[in-house]
């Protein structure tokens, strides 16, 4: 029997992992190089869903390139029009009002507590643990409803523009969201972590895989959640502030090990100081206008405006039919925070009121090149853990 | 540190490479020739007073007939150490179109050189992985230049595989239900 098992010979075994896989978040393609079940090599391919955003974008006007970036992280898209609105309002030298600033935050919180309870649910889903993902769709509905209450859409919103948001949020959707932010951190701890913080099963899936040191995550150009895992406590909320998040109180949760574990326990601490902020933007909410008034050249009046008043009416007649409006001529570079990470716009203006270049920094793109990194030499089963952790939607890797 | 004061430093200790610098809404931008720019990135990244240790960004920017030379790479930098940001521009011909990887400074660097590369043309001299990362590999053209349609019906120049698909489906056709 001895003998026999000698002349066994093994070779490596070559696998495509996706591009439609459930584990992949999307159509992310994985091509694995295995020895036995331990990864010798790993390789993503990425491309799938590319749209050329930034193309379009160039032969837009800054008005109507909005709803592009709805469609890169599309279940956060109201945090994409956010991240474009802060760029071209930083670009073209306008000061949204209070009231604004504060709407914006709720919205971007709001999304943000989405996000995360999706991210953290169906990388949970993944690994083996499904009533999470009951519960956070539970949730996720709720915020749904708040988005739609607002502006009517639920999932590609454009809220938010050029100067201001939309319309202004009623006294309801004030009601209700402090309500959700009150009950919110309750839900999380027990419901969420009672099911997984205590299990065995968790634990030994994640706690220790995927280590990537703070050095090595800072040089990766990792952020968000990704890199705080890691415990560098870079957020562009802190350290370059936008909108309303200069005037609220919140902490920046890090970890210390740069795991699967720390990086979700940070997400967790995170949906409780969401809620924290927009308690807090509730409470302090002023009243005023929600559309800066210098703003007027570069986005429509609102529909009901442009049924009363002439003044309206003829400003969307021009916008619409008289193309872009002259610009000044420079290029800006805006950050926010989106709950992936760092999203960047980078905008050159060469005065035309057409972007000229629009380049976008995607967390998730820059968190896909990681996965090398965390997968080899690990086992095949934590590709799904890495996978997972790192919290990626591929509309925005691929724009 | 004051970005004002890093786009100076830049200029004195590189005064033969630095084209110039530009100020907009409390940005600087230093543009530079692309020979030397590998050694004056490993400096921004070493010299402890700047340190810039996160590579924000990388991408390339196509001024076709605005400008010369023709092509821009453009770093953005951050040191989430001292919290100050610099914008580093690399001037690239259309005739010479390539410049230094650098990948062995940021790793994060990697991944935005290949779609640079995808979309520009622009070759990175030194790079471990230099294939296109968004695009099919058999595509031609670069879409982001200037000169690249953004909608017409390219005929023959059509992507290969996609024309084979059509081409299946044509033959195909004999084959349906009525």
């Amino acid at each position: 029997m001895a003998a026999e098992t000698k002349e066994l010979k093994t070779k490596e075994l070559t696998i495509s992992m996706g591009p439609q896989h459930p584990a992949t978040h999307g159509v992310l393609r994985v091509v694995l190089d295995l020895d036995g079940e331990s990864v010798v090599k790993c390789t993503p391919y990425v491309g799938y869903l590319h749209r050329g955003v930034e193309k379009l974008a160039e032969n837009r006007t800054y008005l109507s390139a909005l709803p592009l970036t709805d469609r890169l992280d599309y279940i956060s898209s109201m945090s994409n029009n956010i991240g474009y609105c802060v760029a071209v309002e930083r670009l073209l030298g306008i000061e949204p009002p209070e009231r604004a600033k504060y709407i914006r935050t709720i919205m971007g919180e709001l999304t943000r507590i989405s996000s995360h309870i999706i991210g953290v649910a169906t990388h949970a889903l993944d690994i083996g643990a499904m009533t999470l993902f009951l519960y956070s769709f539970r949730d996720r509905e709720d915020i749904m409803d708040l988005f739609e209450m607002t502006c009517g859409a639920r999932l590609t919103v454009s809220y938010p523009r050029i100067g201001g948001v939309r319309n202004d949020v009623s006294q309801e959707f004030i009601d209700k969201v402090y309500k959700f932010a009150d009950e919110l951190p309750k839900k999380i701890v027990d419901e969420y972590e009672t099911l997984i913080d205590q299990n065995r099963i968790w634990f030994q899936r994640t706690k220790g895989i995927g280590v990537i040191s703070a050095e090595d995550a800072v040089n990766w150009g990792l952020t968000g959640p990704t890199l705080r895992g890691s415990g560098v406590p870079y957020d562009v909320r802190k350290y370059a502030p936008y909108d309303a998040y200069d005037k609220v109180e919140f902490d920046v949760p890090v970890g210390k090990a740069g795991d699967v574990y720390d990086r979700y326990k940070c997400r967790m601490e995170e949906l409780k100081q969401s809620a924290r902020i927009i308690k807090q933007c509730v409470e302090q909410m002023p009243t005023g206008p929600i559309m800066a008034p210098d703003a007027s050249k570069f986005t429509l009046p609102p529909k009901d405006m442009v049924l009363k008043d002439m003044e309206s009416l003829i400003r969307q007649f021009v916008l619409i039919t008289k193309g872009p409006i002259a610009s000044p001529e420079g290029e800006i570079y805006a950050a926010t925070e989106v709950p992936k990470g760092e999203l960047g716009f980078y905008i050159i203006s060469d005065g035309s009121g057409r972007p000229y270049r629009m380049r976008l920094r995607a967390p998730s793109f820059v968190h896909v090149s990681v996965l090398p990194t965390l997968c080899e030499g690990a086992l095949i089963a934590d590709v799904i853990a890495n996978i997972g952790t790192i919290d990626i939607v591929l509309g925005e890797c691929d724009r | 540190m004051e970005p004002k004061e890093i786009a100076e430093l830049i200029q004195e200790r590189y005064p033969e490479e630095v084209k110039g610098i530009k100020e907009f809404r409390g940005q600087f931008s230093v543009t530079v020739k692309k020979d030397r720019i590998k050694e004056i990135l490993q400096y921004l990244h070493e010299t402890p007073d700047l340190y810039f240790d996160h590579p924000q960004d990388l991408c390339g920017v196509d001024y076709l007939g605005k400008k010369e030379p023709r092509f821009e790479v453009v770093y953005h930098l951050y040191s989430i150490r001292h919290k100050h940001m610099i914008r580093i521009k690399a001037e690239v011909p259309e005739d010479d179109c390539s410049i230094d990887s650098v990948t062995d400074i940021w790793a994060g660097a990697n991944w935005h050189e290949r779609e640079c590369f995808d979309l520009f043309g622009i070759t990175f001299k030194g790079h471990p992985d230099h294939r296109r990362i968004l695009l099919p590999e058999d595509w031609d053209g670069h879409p982001l230049r200037k000169d690249y349609p953004l909608k017409s019906d390219l005929g023959d120049r059509d992507w290969k595989q996609y024309k084979e698909v059509v081409e299946l489906a044509k033959k195909n056709k004999q084959y349906e239900v009525k």
